[in-house]
Parts: C-alpha cells; structure tokens; sequence
C-alpha cells in the first residue's frame, strides 16, 4: 500500500488530515487485481473509487470470432470459481436461439453438475470470507470439500477447473456410473462432517460476529436500484433467487428452499451461502434420485456431434463430425438475453447472431458490475478492515467482473 | 411457436407487448416480440422518460445490463441496448436505442445508480457518449489507452503490445508484430452467395474490354 499525505482545505486550529490510499491491485484480500483508491479520515472510510479492469482480455471481441462452438471454453475462464455455472448461461441462450430439445438426463445433468458448482464456489468464498477476517482453520477445511468438487469435474469432464462439459444441446459426455453413486455417498458423509465442523468454529463465533455484524447494511430498496442479485439480494430480505422464479433446465422439478437475510448485513450476506450450500445438497440429491437413463445430448446432428462408433459405421455421421467441428452450426438471426442464477448471482448473456456459425455480439452481464460499484456506499462510514469483509461477502472475481 | 428449449421460463407475455406499445405511444420505433424477448426500440432522446416509465408504472424495478453493438452498415450505427427485469411480474425487457459516433445519448444514471458503470463501459468499449453522466471516464481497458476496442473496425490483435523491458526497468508498449496473420476462415458457400476471388482471376477481368 501506498501512502500519501493530503494537505487539509480547512485552515484555523481545526486541521483534518484526510488519506488517499491505495488498495490492491495486489492485496490477498481483493480477491483478485482489485485496485481501490480509498479515501480515509483516519481509520474512516470517507469515499471508494474501485479500479476495475487489470484482468480485461476483450473476452467478448474474441467470442465474436469464433464459432459458437468455439467460444464455450471462453465462459470457463470468466469466473473461474464456478466455471460450470457460467457454461450453463451460455449454451441455454443458444440452445434459445435454436429452439433446440434437451434430453432429459442431460438437464439432469447440468443441475447436478450446476449445484456442485454451487458448493464448489461457496467453499471458496465463505473461506476466504473468513479468513479476511482473521480466522485460518476453516478455510483450510473447506478446500478438502472443494478440492472434492474438483476431482468430481476432473472424472465427468477430464479438467479440473476449465470443464467445457456443458454443450448446446447437452452435456459432450455421459458420466460413469461410479461417480454418481460417489457423489451419492460423498454428500451423505464427507460434506456435511466437514462443512458442519468448519460451520460449527464461525457461525457463532463473537469474533467473526463482530467483523460481521452490522457492516454494510444494504436496505431491500438500495438492492434493488443497485441492481443485486443472488446472495446479495437475498441477504437483503428479498426472496428472489431465478431457479425458483424463472426456472431452466430441471429446475422446476427440484423442490428446495430460498434463504433470505433479515438485516441486510455482511453476515446475513454469509449465512445465506452458509444455507445454500446445505440447499444445494438437497437439490443433488433429488437429481440423483430421479435421473433417468437416455442420451445426454440432443439427436439433432445438425447441433450436437455423433459418437465416435457411429462414425465407423456411418458416412453421414462422418460428415456430421466434420462440419460441426469445421465450420460449427449456424444459429438463426434473432437476439436473447439469457440469465441464470450462478453462484455469485445473475449472470446474464445478451447474443445477437446473425444467422452465421458465429455470434455477432456476445455481451456478458457479470455479477460483480453491480456489487462492486455499490462499494462506495456501503463501505461510506466503516473501518478500513471492515472494507475486506465487505469484499469477501460481495463475492467478486474479476475474471468475471473485467472479462 | 412451440417451447422446446430448456432456457428459463418466465411469466407468459399475454397482452404485455400491446399495453407496453398504448402506454409509450409515439417514443416506439418499433416493438416486437421473437425468440421469446420482447425487444423495444425507442427515439434516443426519449429513453430517461421511456425508462422512468417502464420503472415506475409498469414495475420493470431492475436495471440488469447496458450493452453496446456495433452494426457499421448502419446509417446509426451503435445500438445501446437496457436490460430490465421485474421482480414483481417476473418479466424480462429489452429496449434499446440507437446512435452515431458523435451524438451522446441522455444518461440513465439518475433512475438506476448501477447504470454508472453500465454506461462507462459502452463509453470504453464503443465510444458512444453519455449526456449527463457524472464520471465518463474509460473503466475496462488500460490506463491511457486509445481507440474503442469492441468496435468492429477495431482490429482483434489491437494496435500496441506490451512486455516489460530489462534495459528501461519498465513497461514499454509497441506496435503489434505477428508472426504469422491472424487467420479468418469465411464458412460461406458459393450457394449463399460467397464470391470468391482466386489469385489471377483480376487479369481475366482487366483483358475483357
């Protein structure tokens, strides 16, 4: 951090020093290349300017050059805590474009897929959370779990973190038996011992209330003109969460709860990951109860690639494989905006296509716009380590946020 | 049209297109319903009031994105499109306006606070400018940076690059070297319309008259 001395306008006995400094780009506790210019009265946070945009790649310039097909892995790399998650917007705005059928177990699938992102994402932030302010033994708990959701994404997938699993029209593979009936068991022991037993060290803990307690209070009327969504807004007290209201995929079926805070504070912001990890759990279960067998992607060879056997047998699946791996499928003209709830809120694609195998505009509605430019206000009036917690329950990753 | 996609399902839209086109009367270009998105375009100078309105009275709370587009064959040639969400009838709503390089669109900022940094990024990215916004300054690309990288004459690779260098102790910027050129693939066939033009073929077209 750098430090500067201001010269203070007010003359006379009275004299107000005010500080300018620098937060980030490189501090453990921004969560990534965050640079906050702060503005401080002693310890007082007086004004926030956030700097956002050290981790930009024109992610959407480069979409717009390549096919639809293509531009998948791109979503992966946006936040790269949840990268599942992301990949689910994406092929749900073109399988909209298209009109195109998904198979039963293939939306099975992706929720299942989709809600261990959930957990995944949520180990992340609520240990992170803590250990901005100052606790270290849960988080090292909570990456065994993460570490887990991990190695399940490595078995469907074959990559750990980038997956590019979920495709228009399907998920790209089947998974092994095997692993459903790990996950099975894995949610019955290992996650709840363990997320339990880190819970158990926070949640009541007087430390970790009292950097929580009270910081930030966001009113539901601030939520919804700054534009909150997921945890955020529901932290707030509004009980508004898309896989209820606006349900895709199997969501419908699945029968889960929507916690919502009750003050709007930092630690509600917490409590309501804390509840929708034990939800998401739930909602894995019932997709593994209820998966039925069938293909995982859509039988439209003009969209979703044959299998590899198919195409020592058939010419026509052949020729399939190649134009879709070539030139990629074309998407009629027209223009959606698509949004899910991912773990950090909504994230949202707008897609313009223009009847080519590639997207004309490929905008990207990231969940970290809207929470990190209502830093201002919330931090107005706190300490200067209340501004880490306030980050940690605001669940920023730039990857998303700069794009 | 038959639903068969699995992208979220919100409140059906009976009726919704025909109040929204009564209730904002002349401020439509036009107003059409595809894909499942209403999608409205209204005169640009009339978008504060359309958006107010929308807001207040027909309880679209939630501004959720600004987003740019770039269409150079247009006389106007960027679009900027609003993303609304209501939380209360469960509705999503795209209206957007159009403009030129030159001519600012009135800012939103007074009806949603988010669209600050909503509307810096089209500033960056497009160069659209913003009437009355209170901090129009570039957000997403570097400091210093020059041009308006999403806009569809902007080359991909850009113009600069930077590493850093041992001699200077510093970051230096250079001119973009490739060693091979980026490669475009066109995936018309000739049956859409592709014209090609095979190497030789001009001297063909000098010999005819």
């Amino acid at each position: 951090m750098s430090l500067s001395l201001e010269q203070s306008p007010t003359t006379g006995d009275e004299v107000i020093t005010n500080y300018t400094i620098n937060f980030g780009p490189q501090h453990p506790a921004a969560h990534g290349v965050l640079r906050m210019v702060m503005e401080l009265d002693g310890e007082i946070v007086e004004r926030v300017d956030p700097h956002v945009g050290l981790l930009h790649r024109g992610t959407e310039k480069l979409i717009e050059h390549k096919t639809y097909l293509q531009a998948l892995p791109y979503f992966d790399r946006l936040d790269y805590c949840s990268p599942l998650a992301m990949e689910h917007t994406y092929v749900l705005a073109v399988e909209k474009l298209l009109n195109l059928e998904v198979p039963l177990r293939a939306q099975y699938l992706r929720v299942l897929f989709a809600e261990l992102t959930r957990i995944c994402n949520h180990m992340l932030n609520l240990g992170s959370h803590v250990m901005d302010v100052g606790a270290m033994t849960p988080n090292l708990w909570l990456f065994e779990i993460r570490e887990d959701c991990l190695n399940f994404f490595e078995r469907a997938s074959g990559a750990r973190m980038h997956a590019a699993w979920f495709r228009p029209g399907g998920v790209h593979q089947d998974v092994p038996l095997r692993l459903l009936t790990d996950i099975a068991d894995w949610l019955d022991t290992r996650l709840p011992q363990l997320f339990d037993d880190a819970m158990s060290l926070v949640v009541d803990n007087r430390i970790f209330k009292q950097r929580n307690v009270d910081i930030a209070i966001v009113s539901r009327d601030d939520a919804v003109a700054w534009g909150f969504s997921g945890p955020m807004i529901r932290g707030s007290g509004i009980p508004w969460d898309l896989r209820k209201s606006q349900p895709y995929d199997v969501y419908d079926r699945m029968d889960f709860e929507v916690p919502v805070g009750t003050r709007g504070d930092c630690y509600d912001r917490f409590m309501v990951r804390v509840e929708e990890v034990r939800q998401s759990a739930r909602i894995m279960k019932q997709c593994l109860a209820e998966m039925p067998e069938g293909p995982v992607s859509s039988s439209d060879r003009k969209v979703s690639p044959p299998k590899r056997g198919e195409m020592k047998q058939s010419m026509e699946a052949l020729i399939h494989h190649f134009k879709l791996y070539t030139e990629g499928f074309h998407v009629p003209a027209g223009e959606v905006y698509v949004a899910t709830e991912s773990p950090k809120g909504e994230f949202g694609v707008y897609l313009v296509a223009d009847g080519t195998n590639k997207p004309y505009r490929c905008k990207i509605r990231p969940t970290a716009f809207s929470h990190l430019q209502a830093m201002d206000f919330m931090t107005k009036g706190h300490m200067l380590p209340d501004v880490t917690a306030i980050i940690g329950a605001s669940d920023v990753v730039f990857g998303e946020c700069d794009r | 049209m038959t639903v068969h996609h699995p992208a979220p399902r919100y409140a059906p839209f009976d009726g919704v297109l025909e109040t929204l086109t009564a209730a904002l009367g002349a401020d439509i270009v036009s107003a059409i319903e595809q894909h499942g998105e209403i999608v409205i375009h209204v005169v640009r100078t009339r978008i504060v009031d359309v958006l107010r309105t929308l807001r207040d009275t027909h309880e679209y709370q939630q501004l959720m994105d600004i987003a740019g587009a770039d269409y150079p064959s247009r006389a106007e040639r960027f679009e900027v499109v609003y993303c609304l969400l209501s939380l209360t009838k469960n509705h999503r709503l795209i209206v957007k306006v159009s403009t030129d390089e030159a001519t600012p669109v009135p800012t939103v900022t007074e009806l949603w606070p988010n669209a600050n940094w909503y509307e810096r990024e089209v500033y960056d990215l497009y160069g659209v400018l913003f009437a009355g916004h209170p901090d129009l300054r570039r957000i997403l690309t570097d400091y210093g940076f020059q041009g308006h990288p999403f806009r569809k004459d902007f080359p991909l690779t850009g113009y600069v690059e930077l590493r850093y260098s041992e001699e200077d102790k510093r970051v230096v910027y250079e001119k973009v070297e490739l060693a091979q050129d980026l490669r475009q693939f066109d995936f018309m066939s000739p049956w859409e319309g592709a014209d090609y033009v095979l190497p030789g073929d001009e001297k063909a077209e000098g010999a005819k008259p």
